[in-house]
């Protein structure tokens, strides 16, 4: 599940439930919609409502960091779970996005 | 010595990528793992399945495979294998970052694998199918002694 949240040129994508091959498509269909509507100069990508992420989730945030790219926009994350901080570091997100573990 | 072990066969379907870490991860519950652990278990069983699913029987739908035991007190084997179309350089797929499918893939699954289990043997016969074992080691939370 993702809702989406627009203030001026911020886009907030609220991530929930688990995030794995099988969910992983809807969810960027849904972010790459709010994007290409939006043009936002950030995006933020919250993980505080999802339970479970495998590397699928790399993928889908690599796939939205290119998207970005492309309009000169920069990506952040936040609400990681100690587990999903795991795969993110694991991966080199930090290298590519402002990473955020849960308050 | 294996004090206990299960086994089960499912289609390669992707709705069972949670199924599978699910039944996985609540067999592990026995050794009393840490969230982490189990988390890190959770999260190698999905890879392993999902391989199965993108990679083993291409477009098509064919079965999966697992079984898992519990070795003297502290040891969790897992065994997740396919008949699939098998891996030609297996050394090659276990590279971080390499995929053959792109886009949205991030070809990290065996680098997970690797770092969240204790070990991470692959088989692989063209043709034939995969068989990956891992082996997570348990530091149980709470000591039997008393």
């Amino acid at each position: 599940m993702v809702e989406i949240n627009v203030t001026g040129e911020v886009v907030t994508a609220y991530l929930s439930g688990e995030l794995d091959h099988h969910t992983a498509k809807v969810m960027r269909e849904m972010i790459d919609n709010a994007i290409e509507l939006n043009m936002p100069s950030l995006l933020v990508l919250d993980f505080t409502g999802v339970s479970f992420m495998d590397s699928s989730g790399i993928g889908l945030v690599m796939g939205r960091y290119r998207n970005l790219q492309k309009l000169g926009a920069v990506l952040h994350i936040s609400g990681t779970s100690p587990n999903i901080y795991k795969v993110m570091k694991l991966a080199g997100i930090e290298k590519l996005a402002k990473l955020e573990g849960r308050q | 010595m294996v004090k206990n072990s299960f086994s089960m066969t499912m289609f390669s379907r992707s709705a069972n990528e949670g199924f599978a870490r699910a039944v996985v991860s609540a067999f592990a519950s026995q050794l009393d793992p840490t969230l982490e652990e189990i988390s890190d278990i959770k999260t190698a069983v999905s890879e392993a399945v999902t391989n199965c699913i993108v990679h083993a029987y291409d477009s098509g739908v064919g079965k999966i495979y697992i079984t898992a035991e519990l070795i003297d007190d502290n040891v969790m084997k897992i065994k997740i294998r396919d008949k699939g179309r098998g891996i030609e350089n297996v050394q090659r797929a276990m590279e971080p970052l390499y995929t053959t499918v792109g886009g949205e893939r991030a070809g990290l699954g065996f680098a997970v694998m690797m770092s969240f289990m204790d070990s991470v043997k692959v088989r692989s016969t063209v043709g034939k199918g995969t068989s990956i074992i891992m082996i997570k080691k348990i530091n149980r939370r709470f000591s039997i002694n008393g």
